[in-house]
């Protein structure tokens, strides 16, 4: 069993500096059964700033399809961890994810988009998951610093704060 | 989470998917469809207690319909909004029959 942590760092690296409120930081390991600790953090940010369902589960669909590609790529030899930073951002409203892992250099958004007009017999899963997420958040960008894979992504969730 | 509750009678079945159809759940579907689906010559999956599908769940769908177009027929059924958008997003609604 691998210790899941979601202590605050108190000094972020200063390419990681933030630009709205740091609500969460997590550092969970590298593999699919995270998913469930990370959405449900996500989810309980959400319901406390009322943020509406339907953008609510685009934002967990979001998560879960960059933690799993981290998952299931990032550390092709070891286990690894990754790092997700949950922030509020203001005016206009927004949730933006930050993922952080030290795995292989990868950038999701390089990889070729789906034809979505194939028929049933000539269509594939593959990259959907990648696609979805540039489909459904409203920002997704990619860096590579150091030895880190920095993906964010953010979403606005247009409402207002309870 | 997801809970599956098939209803499987002579070749007909109906899959009521209940939670979160993502990247750890979509493999229990999988095991659940595949021993069924070459017996099957209709299948309902009924969605209206499912919250969201990601694209491991797509993939198990995808899976389901090429395999019901070759002898029968698949229905998906109780479509909410946010479901309607992935499928519309990704070309699915063009793919699966959504009633």
């Amino acid at each position: 069993m691998q210790e899941v942590s979601n202590t605050r760092r108190d000094k972020p690296d200063s390419h990681l500096q933030t630009e709205g409120e740091l609500l969460r930081t997590l550092i969970l390991p590298a593999r699919v059964e995270s998913i469930a600790v990370l959405t449900s953090a996500i989810d309980e940010l959400l319901e406390q700033i009322g943020c509406p369902l339907r953008h609510q589960m685009q934002i967990d669909v979001a998560a879960d399809e960059v933690f799993c590609n981290i998952s299931s790529y990032a550390y092709p030899d070891s286990q690894g961890e990754a790092e997700v930073r949950i922030e509020l951002l203001r005016e206009p409203l927004a949730l933006r994810l930050t993922f952080i892992d030290t795995g292989i250099p990868y950038d999701p958004l390089t990889a070729p988009e789906p034809d979505v007009t194939l028929s049933a017999e000539d269509r594939t899963a593959g990259g959907l998951g990648v696609f979805l997420v540039r489909k459904t958040m409203d920002s997704v960008d990619y860096e590579r610093a150091g030895d880190s894979n920095i993906l964010r992504i953010t979403k606005f969730i247009g409402t207002a704060l309870k | 989470m997801l809970n599956i509750k098939p209803t499987i009678e002579n070749e007909k079945a109906v899959f009521v998917l209940e939670g979160r159809l993502d990247s750890m759940t979509s493999s229990d579907l999988e095991k659940e469809l595949t021993p069924v689906l070459p017996d099957l010559k209709e299948l309902t999956l009924d969605l209206e207690k499912l919250d969201y599908i990601s694209s491991a769940g797509l993939r198990v769908f995808l899976l389901a319909q090429k395999t019901m177009n070759e002898k029968g027929k698949m229905t998906v059924v109780h479509v909410n909004e946010t479901i309607m958008e992935i499928f519309e997003v990704t070309g699915f609604s063009d793919i699966l029959t959504i009633e």
